[in-house]
């Protein structure tokens, strides 16, 4: 059963991001394409027994992140011209290029003899467990994170005014 | 199905991400294959969390997360002022500083 699952959400998440490059004519569809590619990946990250982080998958980037993205599509409302070209073939081939490439040479040096999951104790990646491990070990990185976080808020909202007084 | 299963996928995907910055040059899908790169390397952190059977790897992925999230909410405010300014969103359009 967590191989058929690895199987199709591992293939599923590469189509899906293979068609947010592909879809040239509109970003809506890429957004959504880009839901799929997050929420199989939240079923990857469950199954490699991170419940905690495949929950926020769900929350922030399916939750939070595309819905953004989709908000700012849709109200740019960009179509036609003011897309701009997508042109420059010579540089996309010369980049499917490079980038086959890389990807043969990173499949070769990741073709290692496969090793068996090692048992975990009780209760592996729950949102206790990591909650301990984040209020005790990381204290000091996880009140950074929340500065980090009131920054962008402000950043993003004295960027987007329309005018600053 | 084994760690490598899983870096393969990671890899692919990062890969994917990488392509679709170099050959696209519309701003959002490009930020949107940062998000997929930024994904790609949770995924590689989450499996090698959980060979090692150690929590670590699933605190940076929890970091990437919250790092992607304020990097998405500044740089799409960053387009809005853009369109407002410029009307474009295309990166070509937008090389002042292109050495």
């Amino acid at each position: 059963m967590p191989e058929a699952l690895f199987w199709t959400f591992s293939s599923l998440s590469i189509i899906s991001a293979i068609f947010v490059i592909l879809n040239v004519r509109n970003a809506v569809n890429s957004a959504l394409s880009l839901v799929v590619c997050m929420l199989s990946l939240a079923v990857l990250f469950v199954l490699l027994n991170a419940e905690f982080i495949g929950v926020l998958q769900v929350m922030v980037y399916a939750g939070a992140i595309v819905v953004l993205f989709l908000f700012v599509v849709m109200l740019l409302n960009l179509r036609g011209g003011r897309m701009g070209s997508e042109g420059q073939p010579l540089l996309k081939v010369l980049s499917v290029l490079i980038t086959l490439g890389a990807t043969a040479k990173l499949a070769s040096l990741l073709a290692q003899p496969a090793r068996p999951w090692p048992d975990l104790p009780d209760g592996f990646g729950t949102v206790e467990q990591v909650g301990r491990v984040f209020y005790t070990d990381y204290m000091l990185a996880f009140q950074v994170a929340g500065v980090l976080l009131l920054a962008g808020i402000v950043g993003a909202v004295m960027l987007a005014k329309r005018s600053i007084d | 199905m084994g760690l490598w299963h899983y870096q393969i996928v990671a890899g692919i995907l990062f890969m994917l991400g990488v392509l679709g910055v170099l050959t696209r040059r519309n701003m959002i899908v490009m930020f949107m294959c940062i998000e997929l790169m930024l994904n790609a390397a949770n995924l590689s952190l989450v499996a090698f969390s959980r060979a090692w059977g150690n929590l670590d790897g699933q605190i940076f992925a929890f970091m990437v997360i919250v790092v992607a999230a304020v990097e998405v909410a500044v740089g799409l405010a960053i387009m809005i002022s853009l369109v407002r300014n410029r009307d474009t969103i295309n990166i070509e359009d937008v090389s002042l500083l292109k050495w």
